[in-house]
C-alpha cells in the first residue's frame, strides 16, 4: 500500500469513513495524492525531440543515477494542480482580511501587461540599447514612488518588504560609517513586525525594544530616554501595527534626528495614507514599500514581492547597485560603485530588481492615477472604521478610534468563555471567510487584526460583520464545543502543528527509502 | 473607478454608522502640516485601454529575446515553458492567496510547496529543501550565513567561478553582518586551489557548478578537504537544467546548495522575479533560513500539510531568527513545480541532453570562426569564447545585425581588462541550427 492509499484508507477499507463517501472525496472537495504517488514509468508531460548528434563534453562529470522524478501526463498534471487550487482560499474567492498584509483585488490588466514579450522575454544583460523601454518602466515607477512619498531617491532592487528593510538598514549603517560614527544599537517599536528586529540583527546591530503607551502608540518619553550616541536608527511602522497613526510622529522624528540617528519607517501599512500623506513630511529618512501590498501585485501564495526603498538625501548616495540613470543616449545602468554611485553600499540580489512586479505596479498606479490613489486610502480607512464601529460593542477594541486601514481587537470579549482568538478564527473559516491576523501585534492580548482593504463592498463587510457578531454572541452563550471543533467544513480540519515540528517530514520519500541522519 | 466598489451613498451611510461627518475626519491623527488636501502632481486615473496602450508602447521599445537569435545566459536562461504552466499559476486560488498561515484553507499551496521541496531535494541530491528564496544570489548569501551558524566560524572562501552578482551580494552581507570573505579572482583558464585556503576558521567554501564561465567540475575532493577541516561545502547552481545531465551537488558531498530556479517554469523578465532554491542535509535543517512545509495529520487523522519549524523564523524569533526573510517566491516556485512535473524524469534528463547537444554544436561552429577560441571544453550549455577584440563591441555590432550574441564578461567585470575579450555564450533547446549558423556567419562578419 503506498502512502496515498494509506492516506485515504480511512475511507476505502471498511466502507464509509469520516468523509461519508466510498471514494474519500466529498462532492467538490476532492482528495489528491502527491505528484510522486501518481508516478508511472513511461509517462511524460512533454514531447521533446531527440537530441541532435553532438560531441558529449561532460565526460566523468555526467550524472549516473536516476533522479527519482515521477512521470506524469499533461492531463493528469492539469487536474492535479486544479484540484490543489480548489483547496485554497484566495482574494478571488472572498474577503481576506489578513491584517498588515493588504490583501486587495489584483487586477488582471497588470498580469496581461507583465506578460508582454517586451517585458517578460528580455534578458537582464542584453545591451542597454535594446531594453530602453524596460528601463523607462523602472524610471517611471521610481518617479511615482518618489512623488507619493515626497522622498528624493529610491532603491529599486529589493525583492520583498524584508529585503527592503535590509536595504534601508544597510544604507543607514553605510551613512554612519561614512561619517566615521560607530553606532551599534537600533531601537525597534515593541509592536513592530518580526522582520524589523531580524533585519537590524542581520545588519550587525543590537536591538532594543521601544515600549508602547496606553494609547497604542510609541512611548515618546521612553524612546527619548533610550536615544543616545550609540543609537543608529529607530524603526517604526506608521500607521502602526495596532492600525493607529502615530500622533507624535513629528516629535519622534525630531528626537531621532537630534540624537544623530535615522528614522526607518516600515511601509507595510502605506495603503492607509497613499496619496494623502507623504512620509517625507513626517520626518521619515527611509521606508520600504511593499508593491505587493499597496500597489496590488499578487501575493502569489507567499511571493514574489518587491520592496523598493525610498531614501532621504542623506542616505541616497548609499543606495545599492544597480542604479538606473538618465544618460546622454537614453537610460543607462550603473552596475559598479564608481562615478555618481561611488558610495553605493553593494548589491542585494542578481540583476536589476523585480521587473515583473514593476510593470504590474505601474499599471495599477496609472489605472488609479493621483486621484484614484487618494480614494484608495480613503476607502481603505473608511472600511476599517466601519468594521471597528460596527463590532466594538460585540468584540473588544483595546484602543480608542478612529483607526486607519485596519481594526484591532483583543480577546477581552472572550474572557471566561473558553473560546480563544484561534477558535474564533477557525469558526470564521467555516463561515467562508479567511481569518484576520491572529495574535499580532504582541502588545495586546489575543489580538485579532482586521484589514478589509478598499476593494471590498459594503455588502461583503455587512455579511462579515454579521457573522462576527453572531459568533461573538455564541461564544458568550457558552457554545465552546462548536468553536473548539472548528473548522469542520474544510478539506482538512485542524492540523497537528506540534507533531509536524517534533518529527519533521519535509519531503516525500519512496516508502522503502530510509531517512538519513536525523535533525540535530 | 473600476477597482473600488463603494458608492457615494454607501460611503455616507458608513460614515453615519461611524459617527463622523467626512472621511477626512477619520484622519484626524495626522499632523496638519503633513496633510495633503490636493492630489499630487501625477497623471489622473485612466481606463484599461489607455493604460494598455501606454505600457505596450514602452514594451515595444525593447528587443524581446525571442524576436532574434539569442544566446544570453550568465545566470538567466531562456527555455521553452509549456503553456500549462502559465495557465495554472494564473488561477486566482493560487495567485491571489498568501503565505499559508491558516492551513485548513491553504492545503493547495502547502501541498505544492511540499512537492517543490521534494523536487528540489531530488534534483540536487540533497536531503531537504525549503519553500524558496528570492533568487540565486540572495540564496547564496544566506547559505554562507547558515554555514557560519552551523560551524560557528566567520570566514568564507569564495571561488572566482561564482557569478559576480552572487559574489557581490555575499560580500555586501559580509560587510554588514561582520564576517569575512576571501574572494578568488575570476580566471576561466586555470583551476583554483581552494582547498589550500581552508583553515580552522573557515566556515565554508563556495563554488559554482557549472561555473560562471561554463566549466563543469566534480567537487568531491574539495568537499572532503573542507570536511577534514570542519568547514562546509556550498555548491551554487545557476542553470538548474544542468542537473539533468551532471553529477548533482549532493553526490559530491555538498552541505548546502543555493541555486537559481528560473530556468524551470519562469520567463527571463529582465532578471526578476525569479526563484531561489535552497537545500541542505537533514542534520542542518534547524539552521536553515526561510519557510518549510511539513507533513502532519488533521483532527480526523487524515494526512495534511503545515508550515513548520517556524521557531527559526522572524515572526517568532525576531532578532534571533535564522534570517529576516518573510515573503519569498511562492508563485515562481509553483511555476517551477508544474514545469518540473510535466518534465518528469524522462523530460528533465531529455531537456538537459538537448541543451548540451545544442551548446556542443554551437561551440564547434563558433570555434571554427577565424580568430575565435573556445576556452573551456567541459561545459553543459554555456561556454566562454576568447575573441580577437573586446567582446562588448562585438556584441553591439551583432545587435545591429539582429543577433543577441551572448554576455560580454566585461559587462560584469568592467574593471578586469584581462577578461575584456571574453564572451559568454549559452544555447538551450530553443536555439535552432539556423540560428546558430546565422550567429557564426555574422560573428565572422564583425570580427
Amino acid at each position: 500500500m503506498n502512502e496515498w492509499s494509506k492516506a485515504i484508507s480511512n475511507f476505502t477499507t471498511d466502507g464509509l469513513g469520516v468523509s461519508g463517501t466510498y471514494s474519500g472525496h466529498r462532492g467538490l472537495q476532492i482528495e489528491e495524492p502527491l505528484l510522486f504517488e501518481r508516478d508511472s514509468e513511461g509517462r511524460c508531460g512533454v514531447d521533446l525531440p531527440e537530441p541532435p548528434k553532438a560531441r558529449n563534453r561532460l565526460g566523468a562529470n555526467a550524472r549516473k543515477g536516476r533522479i527519482g522524478l515521477p512521470g506524469i501526463s499533461e492531463p493528469e498534471i492539469v487536474r492535479h494542480f486544479t484540484r490543489l487550487s480548489q483547496k485554497n482560499y484566495a482574494i478571488d474567492t472572498g474577503l481576506y482580511p489578513l491584517g498588515s498584509c493588504t490583501m486587495k483585488h489584483n487586477p488582471r490588466l497588470n498580469e496581461k501587461m507583465a506578460r508582454l514579450p517586451g517585458f517578460a522575454d528580455i534578458h537582464p544583460l542584453q545591451p542597454v540599447s535594446t531594453v530602453q523601454g524596460a528601463l523607462a518602466v523602472i524610471d517611471q515607477l521610481a518617479h511615482w514612488l518618489k512623488v507619493l512619498t515626497g522622498m528624493p531617491a529610491v532603491a529599486m532592487s529589493p525583492a520583498a518588504g524584508a529585503h527592503g528593510e535590509l536595504c534601508g538598514m544597510m544604507a543607514i549603517r553605510a551613512a554612519h560609517d561614512a561619517k566615521g560614527e560607530t553606532r551599534n544599537k537600533v531601537l525597534v517599536a515593541e509592536s513592530a513586525h518580526g522582520t524589523n528586529p531580524a533585519t537590524a540583527a542581520a545588519c550587525g546591530f543590537t536591538v532594543e525594544a521601544v515600549p508602547a503607551n496606553a494609547r497604542g502608540r510609541v512611548d515618546l518619553a521612553a524612546m527619548k530616554a533610550q536615544l543616545g550616541p550609540d543609537v543608529a536608527a529607530v524603526m517604526l511602522t506608521n500607521p502602526n501595527t495596532c492600525g493607529l497613526f502615530e500622533t507624535e510622529i513629528r516629535e519622534i522624528a525630531d528626537a531621532v534626528h537630534a540624537a544623530g540617528a535615522y528614522f526607518y519607517c516600515d511601509g507595510a501599512n502605506f495603503n492607509a495614507i497613499v496619496g494623502r500623506v507623504r512620509p517625507a513630511d513626517l520626518g521619515v529618512d527611509v521606508m520600504h514599500i511593499n508593491l505587493h501590498k499597496t500597489f496590488s501585485t499578487p501575493h502569489g501564495g507567499g511571493g514574489p514581492g518587491a520592496g523598493p526603498v525610498v531614501l532621504a538625501a542623506a542616505l541616497a548616495p548609499f543606495a545599492p547597485l544597480p542604479w538606473v540613470v538618465h544618460g546622454r543616449n537614453g537610460f543607462e545602468v550603473l552596475e559598479k560603485a564608481e562615478g555618481d554611485a561611488a558610495q553605493a553600499f553593494g548589491r542585494l540580489k542578481g540583476f536589476h530588481g523585480q521587473m515583473g512586479m514593476f510593470v504590474r505596479a505601474l499599471a495599477y498606479m496609472m489605472s488609479h492615477g493621483a486621484d484614484g490613489l487618494r480614494q484608495v486610502a480613503s476607502d481603505a480607512v473608511l472600511n476599517a472604521n466601519y468594521i471597528l464601529a460596527s463590532l466594538k460593542d460585540d468584540m473588544s477594541a483595546p484602543f480608542e478610534g478612529p483607526c486607519m486601514h485596519e481594526a484591532l481587537f483583543d480577546d477581552r470579549f472572550l474572557k471566561d468563555t473558553g473560546v480563544t482568538t484561534l477558535d474564533m478564527a477557525k469558526a470564521l473559516i467555516d463561515e467562508g471567510f479567511h481569518p484576520m491576523t491572529m495574535y499580532f501585534p504582541l502588545v495586546v492580548h489575543g489580538a485579532l487584526l482586521i484589514e478589509p482593504t478598499e476593494t471590498e463592498s459594503k455588502a461583503t463587510l455587512d455579511r462579515f460583520i454579521g457573522v462576527l457578531k453572531a459568533l461573538a454572541a455564541e461564544a458568550k452563550e457558552g457554545k465552546v464545543e462548536k468553536f473548539r471543533a472548528a473548522p469542520t467544513l474544510t478539506p482538512r480540519r485542524r492540523l497537528d502543528e506540534t507533531g509536524a515540528a517534533r518529527q519533521p517530514v519535509l519531503r516525500w520519500r519512496r516508502p522503502e527509502e530510509p531517512a538519513r541522519d536525523a535533525a540535530e | 473607478m473600476r477597482y473600488l466598489p463603494l458608492t457615494e451613498v454607501e460611503r455616507r451611510d458608513m460614515l453615519a454608522v461611524i459617527g463622523v461627518p467626512t472621511v477626512d475626519a477619520l484622519f484626524r491623527d495626522v499632523p496638519k502640516a503633513a496633510w495633503c488636501s490636493e492630489p499630487f502632481d501625477l497623471p489622473p486615473h485612466q481606463g484599461e485601454l489607455q493604460v494598455e496602450r501606454a505600457l505596450a508602447k514602452l514594451a515595444a521599445q525593447n528587443v524581446p529575446a525571442g524576436s532574434v537569435p539569442s544566446f544570453l545566459g550568465a545566470g538567466v536562461y531562456r527555455h521553452h515553458v509549456p503553456a500549462t504552466v502559465d495557465h495554472i499559476i494564473q488561477r486566482g486560488e493560487f495567485m491571489t492567496s498568501y503565505t499559508p498561515y491558516q492551513p485548513e484553507v491553504t492545503q493547495g499551496t502547502l501541498q505544492y510547496l511540499f512537492e517543490f521541496q521534494t523536487q528540489v531535494a531530488l534534483i540536487t541530491g540533497m536531503d531537504v529543501a525549503n519553500a524558496s528564496m528570492y533568487d540565486g544570489a540572495s540564496a547564496t548569501a544566506e547559505a554562507v550565513m547558515m554555514a557560519n551558524r552551523v560551524t560557528r566560524r566567520a570566514r568564507a572562501v569564495i571561488s572566482g567561478g561564482l557569478h559576480p552578482h552572487y559574489r557581490e551580494t555575499t560580500a555586501t552581507h559580509a560587510h554588514f553582518a561582520g564576517f569575512t570573505v576571501e574572494q578568488f579572482a575570476p580566471n576561466p583558464s586555470a583551476d583554483e586551489d581552494l582547498a589550500a585556503s581552508i583553515d580552522d576558521k573557515t566556515s565554508c567554501v563556495v563554488v559554482q557548478n557549472p561555473d560562471f564561465f561554463g566549466k563543469v567540475r566534480d567537487y568531491s575532493a574539495l568537499a572532503a578537504a573542507a570536511h577534514a577541516k570542519g568547514a562546509l561545502l556550498v555548491v551554487v547552481v545557476n542553470e538548474i537544467v544542468s542537473l539533468g545531465a551532471v553529477i548533482p551537488p549532493g553526490e559530491m558531498g555538498a552541505d548546502i546548495v543555493a541555486a537559481e530556479g528560473q530556468s524551470i517554469g519562469n520567463p527571463l523578465t529582465f532578471g526578476g522575479p525569479h526563484v531561489g532554491l535552497f537545500a541542505t542535509r537533514d542534520k542542518y535543517v534547524r539552521q536553515m533560513p526561510g519557510r518549510l512545509v511539513g507533513q502532519t495529520v488533521d483532527a480526523d487523522g487524515r494526512r495534511g500539510w503545515v508550515l513548520t519549524l517556524s521557531t527559526r523564523e522572524q515572526h517568532i524569533r525576531r532578532e534571533k531568527a535564522t534570517s529576516n526573510i518573510c515573503t519569498n517566491a511562492g508563485l515562481c516556485a509553483l511555476a517551477f513545480t508544474i514545469h518540473m512535473s510535466l518534465l518528469g524524469e524522462t523530460g528533465f534528463v531529455g531537456l538537459a541532453e538537448l541543451n548540451h547537444a545544442h551548446a556542443s554544436i554551437l561551440a564547434d561552429k563558433l570555434a571554427a570562426v577565424p580568430g575565435v577560441k573556445l576556452l573551456n571544453d567541459g561545459f553543459f550549455n554555456e561556454f566562454t569564447l576568447a575573441l580577437p577584440k573586446p567582446a562588448a563591441g562585438v556584441v553591439e555590432a551583432l545587435v545591429a545585425k539582429g543577433v543577441l550574441a551572448g554576455v560580454p564578461v566585461s559587462r560584469l567585470y568592467p574593471d578586469r581588462p584581462e577578461l575584456a575579450n571574453l564572451l559568454l555564450v549559452a544555447a538551450t533547446e530553443i536555439n535552432t541550427e539556423a540560428d546558430m549558423d546565422e550567429f557564426a556567419a555574422k560573428l565572422q562578419e564583425v570580427l
